[in-house]
């Protein structure tokens, strides 16, 4: 086994905030401006993003921090590509064969004693969810992370009800005090700085407004949450991993909060997504190590529960949500989009996540992957998204479950366009660019013709109102040589 | 129609063409001589927990009473470390005072640093996450090598909750400083002693 240095727990970071007195703080910059249905506009709030330099710089570090600490951890082993296509081939066979695993699944589950529920959409998850509350005359859900219950809106439906939701993971707790959604899907709060954390708890919790030390802050979340966990006669937790073979429930965090929220409640409910199923447990041996070091460089989550009946004395349910899932199976383009692990891997690789923040996309999923899952729910609302993409791949090249990801995104701007969106501005300038990609002379005398002129561009050409790809970067340095003109010049 | 029966009929209509078969998985080991004991060490001390030195010679158990003797409330799953409080049938809630729990894991992998704890071994699941801090036995024997080979393990099949823990509980989720003791045990101790 190679030896290599790596980090734990959610990928520590050295310390990345400029040294000395703590300047004036800057105002987060808040997230997309949504209009009802329409089109998200991710460039707008991305413009937002990058004005802040205190954030943006911070940003985009700490998620290149991961991304190097996930290259580390996974060039130490020799079998990764080979794990990479194991985990592809288990979930492209147990996606081909849902149906009779999700039947094995139930059974097998409900052997042990575990209430299995269905769920067509997410007000259908969050009415089961409701019922499970009231039949046991609760008026708090404890619940640890899950972007399925953010799909469904389920904390704002039981708020309206009067039912308390307490969110017991650090970064979603943050998230939620501060009345937004999760930006990333590993770190919820990645996008703010511990300055921001300090007024969020000090308006909130009553906290020292002038104290922004990570561990004090920790510390005071961890006794405002306590209390709480100890009282609550429910507790929900997603999943990771259904395994159809032994009816178990597998849950992987950091902070151990799935396990408080499943263990002390005397109810314990799972929201899952039936993509989750997954045939076998030594299947759990390729998924487990790959999933951490993706997402933050570590071998393993600090916890890694494995849930197959109630708890001496308990009671547990699991929802198995559809939500948009069985019609993407159909999507002949799109439905291998379902094997994803939510690891945040292409997200921390992504150079317009970095800089744009999860927020800037106005939907529950950000980043590449959010990019072709979101259009999923709502064509037009998310018609902008798939451009929000330099389309360079890297994305693919980190997925562990090996995702074509952006060959999707492009996919996804072609049905944008044949559905007419987005309209306007972006597409005369797609059509400029369609027309010139089909052509393959043009474009190699487009590419010259640019070469030459480039270096020659006033700036106000390139960075103008009209030209939305020229904000927030520069003139490339043009090469003396197209590639092209190379390869001619070179092929003997 | 059922929810059941609505998505599952969806899953028919909607299944891609062709069915591809469900790989084989090597279980990828390096061979009989790699020292397990000191890869677990290694990765368990790199995940943030912490390793006992046994006692002197003759007094394998020393450090580890001294650690129980000088904790508040301790409760134990440990017939050798006898705790001040009963923890079998206890309701979870109130086990929030407990200052140390000591527990014996049923196995560990190298390759991460974790240790495996069934509801057995733990009593009543919430002293996992509720204790301040964990004291863990552990058999150099129960070790396996990577978690190709933890899966291929009985326990998966059998009873209602496993865990694999690896450290303490710990979080980054604020501008990526480490800090232990998020919400769970603020620290982990494992003693390599054979059961």
């Amino acid at each position: 086994m190679k030896r290599v240095h790596v980090d734990h727990a959610e990928g520590r970071s050295k310390s990345l905030a400029p040294d000395g007195p703590a300047p004036e703080r800057e105002a987060q910059p808040r997230g997309a401006r949504i209009r009802g249905n329409r089109p998200v506009d991710h460039a707008e709030a991305a413009e937002r993003f990058l004005a802040a330099s205190d954030h943006v710089s911070f940003h985009d570090k700490r998620l290149w921090d991961l991304r190097e600490k996930r290259d580390r951890e996974s060039h130490g082993i020799a079998e990764w590509e080979e794990l990479r296509g194991l985990a592809s081939g288990i979930k492209e066979h147990a996606l081909t064969r849902l149906d009779d695993y999700l039947e094995l699944f139930e059974k097998n589950a409900a052997a042990n004693g575990i209430v299995v529920h269905w769920a067509r959409d997410g007000a259908e998850h969050n009415r089961i969810i409701t019922d499970i509350l009231r039949a046991h005359q609760a008026t708090l859900l404890v619940k640890s992370k899950s972007m399925l219950t953010e799909e469904c809106g389920l904390r704002p439906h039981l708020e309206e009800l009067g039912i308390a939701v307490i969110e017991t993971d650090l970064g979603e707790r943050i998230q939620q005090l501060d009345n937004e959604d999760p930006s990333h899907v590993v770190v919820p709060a990645v996008h703010k700085l511990r300055s921001d954390v300090a007024e969020v708890f000090a308006r909130t919790l009553g906290t020292d407004p002038d104290n922004d030390d990570p561990a004090y802050l920790t510390e005071q979340q961890r006794r405002s949450n306590r209390p709480l966990i100890l009282d609550a006669k429910v507790g929900l937790t997603g999943a990771n991993f259904l395994v159809a073979e032994t009816g178990a429930i597998v849950v992987c965090t950091n902070e151990g909060n799935a396990d408080l929220c499943a263990s002390v409640p005397s109810v314990h409910i799972v929201s899952a997504g039936i993509e989750k199923i997954i045939p076998r447990a030594e299947d759990l041996g390729v998924f487990v190590r790959l999933l951490s070091r993706s997402a933050l460089g570590s071998p393993i989550t600090q916890y890694t529960s494995h849930f197959r009946g109630p708890r001496a004395g308990g009671e547990m349910h699991v929802v198995l949500v559809d939500n948009g899932r069985t019609a993407r199976l159909g999507m002949a383009e799109f439905w291998t989009s379902l094997k994803c692990i939510r690891c945040g891997a292409c997200m921390n690789t992504c150079p317009v996540y970095r800089r744009s923040g999860g927020l800037s996309y106005g939907a529950t999923y950000a980043g590449p992957i959010g990019l072709i899952i979101d259009p999923t729910y709502n064509r037009h609302k998310y018609s902008l998204l798939p451009f929000a993409s330099t389309l360079n791949g890297s994305c693919t090249a980190v997925c562990p479950v090996k995702i074509n990801i952006h060959e999707q995104i492009l996919s996804w701007r072609r049905v944008m366009a044949e559905n007419h969106e987005p309209k306007l501005r972006k597409r005369l300038s797609m059509q400029g660019a369609a027309a010139l990609l089909s052509r393959p002379a043009a474009y190699r005398a487009a590419v010259d013709a640019g070469n030459a002129v480039l270096p020659h561009i006033p700036r106000f050409v390139l960075y103008n109102p009209v030209n939305a790809w020229g904000k927030g970067r520069d003139v490339p340095v043009v090469p003396g040589q197209s590639f092209h003109a190379w390869y001619k010049a070179n092929r003997k | 129609m059922s929810a059941r029966a609505d998505i599952l009929a969806a899953i028919r209509s909607n299944r891609p063409p062709g069915a591809t078969d469900l790989p084989d998985i090597p279980v990828f080991t390096a061979g009989a001589d790699t020292d397990l004991v000191a890869e677990f060490s290694r990765r368990l001390i790199q995940m943030g927990g912490k390793l006992m030195q046994s006692g002197p010679e003759g007094h394998p158990w020393q450090s580890a009473r001294n650690m129980v003797a000088e904790a508040g409330v301790v409760c134990s799953m440990v017939p050798e470390l006898p705790g001040n409080r009963t923890l079998v049938d206890a309701v979870p809630a109130s086990l929030q005072d407990i200052d140390l729990a000591v527990l014996r894991a049923c196995f560990a992998v190298a390759e991460t640093g974790s240790i495996a704890l069934r509801a057995t071994d733990l009593g009543v699941n919430a002293v996992g996450y509720l204790a301040q801090r964990l004291l863990i036995l552990l058999d150099p024997a129960d070790i396996v090598e990577n978690l190709h080979r933890a899966y291929e393990r009985p326990e998966f099949h059998e009873g209602h909750y496993i865990v694999l823990q690896t450290g303490p509980s710990a979080t980054a989720d604020i501008e990526g400083v480490l800090i232990h003791g998020a919400q769970g045990v603020r620290a982990l101790t494992v003693l390599l002693q054979a059961g």
